[in-house]
């Protein structure tokens, strides 16, 4: 099924050069990334996405409904975006009452609000923390609970931005099963990220954005086997994939377990 | 030259009841690269702060024991004092933007007007670091309407155009795109080049393990290890302390090469490779 169709997307910030310029992309149910060097146009991107921004020209199809003729709040339902700066999305001095505020505005009552809310903290493993004021919290923390705050509305896509900042070791593993649990039940998952080994981890397919542009769109493993491509876009190969053409292998090395399969075979 | 000495360092945030850092002790020599790393609130930050005197003139608490840095006991200098000789980039670029200034080149301009700097040496240092961050050609825009890593390039100039002894950077590369963060590496290093002391907090383990001297392993407040990156990296219990092992070494070790050589693998990507072809010979194919 389509969940999001971008046909010709032009955009400038008033009166600016474009920082997008005529994109067309197609998105279904695999879970994408987007790269791409600082300034390239990815959060502009995901904001034309949820309705935040409106296209200059061009238009967005969110399953079906042209984001020029709804608000962001009535897009709600259909795609939520976690900020890459979860200071610009708290405003609430409760956890709770921060993830509640979501399916409230979507009219659910306070019983089921709160349901899909704790639900939501679970997935985040900051049940514990309801009671807490999200200032209080760590950024990694406050990253998670934002993250909650989109999940307890249930969209249907779902969009990260640089989910894996300030997340350590087990943080980012955590997000990763989230990613996989989401993508599982059906739902477009779209994260901007300069963690190429998390792209290979999570993801299966990836867009390179450079200068407001796609340069590359398909399947992981096409992407990183472009390592000049990737250069002249500020990006890099996942580590594993940099050893494997260093040591001048015959494939593509995507993660340490083909690493591993490769010298066992050969040897 | 020891440029950093803590003694028995313990400090409690106000109203909490659990230490932060429980006693602290170490040394860092003038010219090193420090990494720090470590699970989420082991720790890092706060010791970050505590090297700044943030901790505890800013958030007060209950503070014991002695930090010494650039020759100057922090409890007895103030924030001001303090930062004509240590820099710290914060953790989130958007917290430490001033706020008062319009474009980029004046807020890097900003912590020099603070320190009396003549406008000439303002001048000249300003666009020096503006070029070694390479964000320039950004000088007239506005702070807050420049994208995350351009802010955070930003943060880092700042701060390096004050000059300071000794850097502390919180996480400076988590919104940069991989080669933005090998810039920032490499400019960090050229700063270790003249001397400066860096000390740096940053999950990137590959990246610290190609560019740090020692690397301290932090766990509830307390130092778990305090050495060289390929000892640190090899431990078998990193993953329980909330640290990843560098990719390099993950697949040595799983070649079984970690039994062969109990001394210690290497961690950087040009290392692994000499390594594996000295194995495994120069053709895979």
């Amino acid at each position: 099924m389509e969940m999001i169709k971008i046909k010709n997307l032009t955009f400038s910030y008033q009166g600016q050069t474009p920082v997008l310029k005529d994109i067309s992309l197609s998105f279904g149910n695999s879970p994408t990334a987007i790269i791409g060097q600082n300034g390239a146009g990815k959060t502009t991107l995901v904001k034309l996405l949820k309705g935040l921004l409106k296209p200059t020209s061009g238009d967005i199809l969110i399953q079906g409904r042209n984001t020029k003729e709804y608000s962001a709040a009535t897009l709600s339902r259909n795609i939520g975006l976690i900020f890459q700066n979860p200071n610009d999305q708290i405003f609430k001095n409760r956890v709770l009452d921060e993830v509640m505020f979501g399916p409230l505005n979507l009219k659910y009552s306070i019983k089921e609000a709160r349901k899909k809310s704790l639900e939501a903290l679970k997935l985040v493993q900051m049940e514990d923390k309801i009671d807490c004021n999200p200032y209080d919290l760590s950024l990694a923390e406050r990253k998670l609970i934002s993250i909650a705050s989109i999940l307890s509305m249930e969209p249907e896509i779902v969009i990260f931005d640089e989910p894996t900042i300030a997340q350590d070791y087990h943080g980012i593993e955590l997000i990763k099963e989230l990613i996989k649990k989401l993508s599982k039940e059906g739902k477009l998952v779209i994260t901007i990220t300069h963690d190429m080994d998390f792209v290979t981890e999570a993801f299966s397919r990836a867009i390179i954005l450079r200068d407001g542009s796609v340069i590359l769109d398909g399947t992981i493993r096409e992407v990183f086997s472009k390592p000049d491509l990737l250069r002249k876009s500020f990006l890099e190969q996942p580590h594993i994939t940099q050893l494997g053409e260093k040591l001048n292998l015959a494939q593509t090395i995507l993660s340490l377990e083909e690493f591993i399969q490769y010298f066992t075979t050969v040897s | 030259m020891k440029k950093v000495i803590i003694e028995g360092l313990s400090y409690k945030y106000p109203l909490s009841s659990r230490l932060a850092l429980e006693d602290i002790s170490l040394t860092i020599e003038k010219g090193e690269f420090i990494g720090i790393v470590g699970k989420n609130l082991s720790g890092k930050t706060t010791l970050c702060q505590a090297l700044v005197g943030l901790v505890p003139h800013f958030y007060h608490g209950g503070f014991r024991g002695k930090v010494e840095v650039a020759g100057m006991n922090t409890m007895n200098y103030s924030i001001a004092q303090l930062a004509e000789k240590i820099g710290l980039v914060f953790q989130n670029p958007f917290n430490q933007i001033s706020g008062s200034k319009l474009t980029v080149y004046e807020e890097v301009a900003f912590g020099l007007e603070n320190l009396g700097i003549s406008r000439p040496e303002m001048i000249e240092r300003t666009e020096n670091v503006l070029k070694l961050l390479d964000i320039y050609h950004l000088k007239d825009r506005n702070p807050f309407e420049i994208s995350g890593g351009q802010m955070q390039r930003l943060a880092i100039a700042s701060i390096v155009a004050l000059k300071p002894e000794v850097i502390i950077l919180d996480e400076p590369t988590s919104q940069l795109d991989p080669q933005g963060t090998n810039e920032v590496f490499r400019a960090v290093n050229q700063l270790k080049e003249q001397g400066i002391t860096i000390i740096m907090v940053e999950h990137k383990v590959e990246k610290l393990a190609a560019y740090a001297d020692k690397i301290i392993l932090m766990s509830e407040g307390k130092i778990v290890d305090y050495d060289r990156p390929s000892n640190i990296f090899a431990r078998s219990d990193l993953k329980k302390l909330g640290v990843k092992t560098p990719i390099f070494i993950q697949a040595l070790q799983s070649l079984g090469l970690d039994k062969k050589y109990p001394g210690g693998l290497p961690v950087t990507l040009e290392d692994t490779y000499k390594l594996v072809v000295k194995e495994y010979g120069n053709d895979q194919n």
